[in-house]
Formats: structure tokens, sequence, C-alpha cells
């Protein structure tokens, strides 16, 4: 079946889509977006979050066919165009090579994706940065093997105090 | 195999009725993970997300309704008052991502004996819409588990909604697993107090074939509790509490724990929760003194 929806604002078309096919597997194997990563294909890893309708999910577990119309964002998509039309690192993605929080990497599109939401909800929302508890919670479906997750820690603390305004920068 | 994508209500119970081996999806958390596994190869799937009645809900005379499309991330934002238990349950499931998609509806259909809604929904005595295109009917959630993942619904049937009375007392939820998140429970036990009828509602997960109740439990502690004042039940009571509770299980021994880790979890778990809820009546009751 052909699929049609957009992607990092821009529209796609999938063909010869398997009805049970996942989103994750649309984006990596039919349009050349292998951000998302393909960890365990049963939600427990969270390599593989994106953004559907706003809204965070495990592509491995949507079906593509119910993306159609729909709008999705993946890692690719956080970077944004500066006035220069550059494209640069999202705050978040910056965070994260600052405080040494990717190591092997295959963790790191959908732990980028989920702090993301996470600063939506917070730190962008004038909620202020997020405490421990709060951080923990929201990146509690992400699994990573290699940092032990305090870099990690480290680089979501420093995106939300920037974000939040409330530093200039530095690692925390 | 084919991909079905009915936008209404009505269309969806036209496709469930000409396609029954079609498998409904929602969050697709279940679903999912037996296509990608290759477990299972149905003729059709039938996307459910497009129907929007399946998402709401709001008062439906005595009760609350809940569209089986709601997920948990809504329930935690939205219905901690109207359903104490099923909120907290929510909370415990999986991971946010998880959350986001998995719904109460979904639980239902796949009847998991460790699915974590099922403990709440038995314990408040709540009730299952079924639809199909020969009409509605609801059934007690006592009658809907039959069998191992087996359940009321027939195979021309959608799950429409939960329908869950008003909460008349304090309620409580509580699981046992390895770590906070991403866990499916070794044990889990739900608990409802009815300050009105002055009755009591139990349900327990991973612990038998099916959810299960804890009946001889539930008299017990509705002859014992001091309704009136919901003075700390005396020791003794508790205890012989929690020994019913866990003599109600079925358990057994699998990967994620043994059948009598599971027996005594469920009674540890069945004080806390009466431990819990007393504290909250004794609070009501002196509130509305
Ligand atoms: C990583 C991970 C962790 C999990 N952790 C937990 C946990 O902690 N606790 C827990 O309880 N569960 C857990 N689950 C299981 C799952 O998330 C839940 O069972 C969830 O409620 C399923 O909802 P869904 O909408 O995603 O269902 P789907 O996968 O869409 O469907 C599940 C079943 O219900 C049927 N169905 C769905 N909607 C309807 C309907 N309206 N009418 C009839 N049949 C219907 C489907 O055909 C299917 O058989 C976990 C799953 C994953 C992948
Ligand atoms: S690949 Fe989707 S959660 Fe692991
Ligand atoms: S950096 Fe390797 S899994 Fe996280």
């Amino acid at each position: 079946m052909r699929v049609t929806f957009e992607v990092n604002g821009e529209p796609v078309t999938a063909d010869d889509v398997w009805p049970g096919e996942s989103l994750l597997y649309v984006l990596r194997e039919r349009l050349g977006l292998p951000g998302s990563k393909n960890a365990c294909e049963q939600g427990e890893c969270g390599s593989c979050t994106v953004y559907l309708d706003g809204v965070t999910a495990c592509a491995c577990l949507v079906a593509a066919g119910q993306c159609a119309g729909r709008s999705v964002r993946t890692v690719e998509g956080l970077a944004e165009a500066g006035p220069d039309g550059e494209r640069r690192l999202a705050a978040v993605q910056e965070a994260f090579v600052e405080a040494g929080a990717v190591q092997c990497g295959f963790c790191t599109p959908g732990l980028l994706v989920q702090a993301d939401d996470l600063l939506e909800r917070t730190a962008r929302a004038g909620r202020g940065v997020p405490g421990d508890p709060e951080i923990r919670e929201a990146l509690a479906g992400n699994l990573c093997r290699c940092t032990g997750y305090e870099k990690i820690l480290d680089a979501v603390r420093l995106a939300a105090a920037r974000e939040a305004g409330t530093t200039e920068g530095g690692a925390a | 195999m084919d991909f079905l994508s009915p936008s209404t209500w009505e269309e969806a119970l036209a496709a469930k009725s000409e396609h029954p081996d079609a498998v409904p999806i929602m969050g697709g958390t279940d679903v999912m993970v037996e296509l990608n596994f290759d477990r299972r190869r149905p003729p059709a799937l039938l996307d459910l997300t497009r129907v929007p009645e399946l998402t709401a809900w709001g008062p439906d005379g005595p009760h609350l309704r809940l569209g089986a499309g709601v997920c948990y991330t809504d329930v935690i934002a939205h219905l901690g008052d109207r359903a104490p238990a099923l909120a907290q349950a929510s909370r415990s499931v999986a991971s946010p991502q998880i959350r986001n998609r998995g719904t109460v509806g979904g639980n239902l259909g796949g009847a998991s004996p460790a699915g974590d809604a099922h403990p709440p929904l038995l314990a408040t005595g709540a009730e299952v819409e079924l639809a199909s295109v020969r009409g509605v009917r609801r059934v007690p959630i006592r009658e809907f588990y039959v069998g191992f993942r087996q359940t009321a619904r027939r195979p021309d049937e959608l799950i429409a909604a939960v329908l869950l009375p008003a909460p008349r007392g304090p309620q409580a939820f509580s699981k046992i697993g390895p770590r906070n998140a991403m866990v499916i429970s070794v044990a889990s036990f739900a608990l409802a107090l009815d300050g009105d009828a002055r009755t009591v509602g139990t349900g327990i997960g991973s612990a038998g074939p099916t959810p299960l109740r804890a009946p001889d439990a539930e008299r017990f502690l509705a002859e014992r509790f001091d309704w009136d004042g919901g003075t700390p039940p005396a020791p003794a009571d508790v205890h012989k509490f929690g020994e019913l509770v866990a003599e109600a299980a079925r358990p057994i021994d699998d990967v994620r724990g043994s059948a009598a880790y599971r027996r005594r979890s469920l009674a540890v778990m069945a004080r806390r929760a009466l431990a819990w809820t007393a504290t909250d009546y004794r609070e009501g009751t002196a509130r509305c003194a």
C-alpha cells in the first residue's frame, strides 16, 4: 500500500508498504532517514522515539498506515535553520555533545527526542528547569548501555538551564 | 494482509462484522510487537485510531465513560479524581512513550493476566461496553475475563468503552516488579472501599490465568471494617485480609517470579493497600463530620 504523510515538515510518500510494517521501518528503509534507531522492535529501549502529531512514541510500535495524513518529527528534524539559513544543532543536541552524553550513540536519537519533549513541557513552557525525578521519569523508557546515564542527566540539566534562560552555559 | 482504516464508529463496526478475523489496532503496543516478531500474521489490521469517539471520556449517568482508545497519559492527566486506582495503575505502565499510545481498551482486548488496568477495573466493579452491528451490550467486568487471554467479546464485536462507577471511598493500586518503570508486574493488587454500600472490591493481577478477585477477602473486610469511624483495622484483621487475598490467587512459577513469591507479595500488597485506604477513609470521614 501507499502511505503519504509529513516528516520533519516535508510531505513524503512511501510505496509498497506492507500493512503490518512499522513507522520505524518506513523511516529507515524507505525514506532514507536512519536517525531513529532500531534496537529492540518491542518498545523496550526507546531508541526509535519520534514525535507523532506532537506526542512522543516508539516508531517501532506504530503501524505505518496509522501515520497516513499525520505529521512525524524525527531526530533529523530537531536541528533548525538559523537566521543565516545554516542548520544548527538544537540546544539539547549541543548539550549532549558538551556534556559527553554520547558514547556509541545508539540510544542518542531517542533520548534527544524524548529530552526535547521534556524541555518543551518544562523549560520552554516557562515551568523552569525540571528536577531530577522528573528527568528520570521522562527518560525511563530510553535505555543506554554505555554511559551509565549520569552524563545524559548532566546534558538534560544543561539544556534545560539554557532554554529556561537561567545560565549562559558551561557543563553542569 | 489488509489495512482497514475506518474513520467513524459505524464504519469500524461494519468492517469488524465483515472481517471478524481482522485484528483491531489502537496504540499498537501489543499488536506491533507480535507483528514485528512474526508471532502473528492476521489477514487484516483494523486501525481504530481515526475513530474520534474512542478517545473521548465523560459522564454517563452515574458512570464515567472512558472510550476504549483513551491512552494512559490521558487517564493520568485528567482522571486521577474520577478513577483513582486506574490512574495509579496507569502511572505504573511502561514508559512515557508507551503510555502516550497504549490504551485501556487495548489492555482489555489483549486481556493479559498481567495487564495493569484489570485489577482496578475489577476492584471498582466497572463494566465493559461491547458493540457490533447487532447492537450494544454492557458486560460486568467480573464476567469479562473468561480464560487465559480470553474474554466475553465475540468475534464481530469491538470494545467501545469502559464504564466506571463514581468512587465512593478510597482506592489503591500497587504492583511488584524489578524497577519503577518498564515493568510487567510480577503481581499486582487493587483495593476499593465503597463507603456508601459498605462493600469492598479487590483485583489481583499476574497471579492466575485471568485477572482475579478475592471474594472471601472482600466479605471479610466488609464485615470487619469500621465504616462509621474508619479506625485502623486490628492487626489480626489486617493479617487475615492479606492471607485471604493470597489464597484467592492461582499463581504459577514463571520467568518473572515463583508462585510462592507471588502469593507472599500479594499478602504484603493487600495489607499495605488496606492501611493506605483505611487512613484515607478516616481522613475523609473526619472531613465530612
Ligand atoms: C515495552 C512495553 C511495556 C509494557 N508495559 C506494560 C505495563 O507495565 N503494564 C501493562 O498493563 N501493559 C504493558 N504493556 C502492554 C501494552 O502496552 C498494554 O497492554 C496496552 O494497554 C495495550 O494498548 P494498545 O492500545 O497499545 O493495544 P493494541 O496493541 O492496539 O491492542 C491490544 C489488543 O487489544 C485489541 N484491541 C485494541 N483495541 C480494541 C477495541 N477497541 N476493541 C477490541 N479489541 C481491541 C487488539 O486487537 C489487541 O489484541 C507494555 C508493552 C510494551 C511494548
Ligand atoms: S526499537 Fe523501538 S523501542 Fe526499541
Ligand atoms: S551511548 Fe551507547 S547505548 Fe547509549
